[in-house]
């Protein structure tokens, strides 16, 4: 018997494709691609789309709390608004992830998130 | 991420990386999404997860896709805690016979829907808490099998319409009430159990971490809207949830040794009839119909208040 050279257990798949045969998928179905899904975009599940009001978000975070899809997400972006507050962090949406469920605006303490129709 | 040490007191305590994948096959609204995700940010990356059929399972494993950034499981209805009492011995041996995982703490999770954990998987469930395990348990309840179809489970609440609990002449949907599963927690004498409910994140988070850091069986039942199954409107699950509990309809409970106590104290309850109303399930209900739901939460009420000894859940507001 010759020494195989290929890598062992799960590192064997890592670097691969996608399996597109019954042959290339990996023994016992294993799934070597850890939090792949992410690859996955959800958009077209969206009749509806938060659009959030930087100058009325009092950054609470509620959103980002409550979205199912992490599609709220939180970044270290300042912002000054109108009145002079300034914060640290700013709240974004990940339309690749949102499905537009209206959680995040229904959630809003200050109603600083819009539902607006999606169009073609 | 490791596993959170530290209480978690506010929203700012939550980290911000997320250990479950967005991209998931979930419903718009699905509580159960937004549980897991909580969930896996308090458990870390050290969690071996073992997951029973039902929604999150199905939803969340499309071949050749995972959401899941810890190892995973792929179990059947019946053997979610069995399979969990495995994996956690099989540790144990290799952690005595090779030192694997000598100085890291892993540790096995269960998850299962409601059919999965009150219904089908209620034996394997009852083994892996006597033998004392130490693999923490969550079940999100959706109140029915869902991922087949909306089908009654023995968590359906009373009343509720499911596509087996028709609403009709002879019938007017779920004629029984929901089934303790606290109780039968309770009556294996594990360290700890709790409820829990997504609109109260940092609860029901807090509740995670002490499930997690438990050395032995613990149980966390964890309440989780479900927008077609409810017949409610995709923004109004976390509505829904804060409204079971406002109402006294759920209880918010952790019972540690045994010693219970209320976590989310209501002062004065809202009437049951605004969280039935909002929710389609309900719809057929009568006005005398909902006064007997109203009766029956009065009652659990009062054996709760009676339980923790001091008045956790208020009277109803005039
Ligand atoms: C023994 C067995 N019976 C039936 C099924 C089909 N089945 C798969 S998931 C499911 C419903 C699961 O209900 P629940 O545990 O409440 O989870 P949910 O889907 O509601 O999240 C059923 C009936 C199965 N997989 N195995
Ligand atoms: S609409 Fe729903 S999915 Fe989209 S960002 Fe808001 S809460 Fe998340
Ligand atoms: S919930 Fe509203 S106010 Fe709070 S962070 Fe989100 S957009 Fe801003
Ligand atoms: S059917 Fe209900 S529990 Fe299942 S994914 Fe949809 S909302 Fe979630
Ligand atoms: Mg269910």
């Amino acid at each position: 018997m010759t020494e195989s050279t290929e890598p062992q257990g799960v590192e064997r798949y890592l670097g691969k494709k996608y399996p597109r045969t019954w042959d290339e998928v990996p023994i016992a179905g294993i799934v070597p691609w850890p939090g792949n899904t992410e690859e996955l975009p959800k958009h077209s599940w969206r009749t509806i789309r938060p659009v959030i009001d930087q100058e009325k978000c009092i950054r609470c975070r509620m959103c980002w709390v409550y979205c199912p899809d992490s599609a709220i997400v939180e970044v270290d972006k300042e912002y000054t608004n109108k009145k002079g507050r300034t914060f640290k962090v700013s709240y974004e949406v990940n339309y690749d992830h949102c499905k537009g469920c209206g959680i995040c605006a229904f959630e809003c303490p200050v109603n600083a998130i819009q539902m607006v129709p999606e169009e073609r | 991420m490791e596993a959170i040490k530290k209480p978690i007191r506010t929203v700012w305590d939550i980290p911000r990386h997320e250990q479950f994948a967005p991209g998931h096959n979930m419903c718009q609204g699905c509580a159960a999404a937004l549980i897991m995700r909580m969930l896996m940010k308090v458990v870390g990356k050290d969690a071996i997860v073992a997951m029973g059929t039902g929604c999150v399972e199905v939803t969340t494993t499309p071949f050749p896709y995972t959401s899941w950034r810890n190892p995973w499981l792929h179990l059947a209805f019946e053997n979610t805690a069995a399979a969990a009492s495995g994996i956690e011995a099989a540790l144990k041996a290799l952690k005595r016979k090779y030192g694997i995982y000598k100085d890291r703490y892993v540790k096995v999770v269960a998850i299962a829907g409601d059919g999965g954990t009150f219904d089908i998987g209620l034996q394997a469930l009852s083994g892996m808490m006597e033998r004392g395990h130490d693999v923490m348990y969550v079940v999100y309840d959706n109140e029915a099998y869902m991922n087949t179809g909306i089908q009654r489970s023995s968590a359906t609440p009373l009343g509720a319409w499911t596509t087996t609990t028709p609403v009709g002449k002879r019938m007017r949907g779920e004629p029984h009430p929901k089934k303790d599963i606290i109780g039968i927690a309770l009556a294996h004498r594990i360290p700890y159990i709790a409820t829990a409910n997504p609109a109260y994140p940092t609860d029901m988070m807090e509740k995670f971490r002490k499930a997690y850091e438990t050395r032995g069986p613990s149980l966390v039942h964890v309440l989780s809207p479900c927008t077609p199954g409810w017949r409610i409107r995709n923004e109004h699950s976390i509505h829904v949830a804060r409204l079971a509990v406002l109402t006294g309809m759920w209880v918010q409970l952790e019972i540690v040794n045994g010693k219970p106590r209320v976590t989310v104290k209501v002062r004065k309850r809202k009437p049951v009839k605004e969280y039935l109303r909002l929710q389609g399930r309900f719809r057929h209900l009568t006005d005398e119909e909902i006064q007997r739901i109203q009766e029956m939460v009065d009652r659990y009420v009062e054996e709760i208040n009676r339980w923790v000894g001091e008045e956790a859940i208020g009277p109803v507001e005039a």
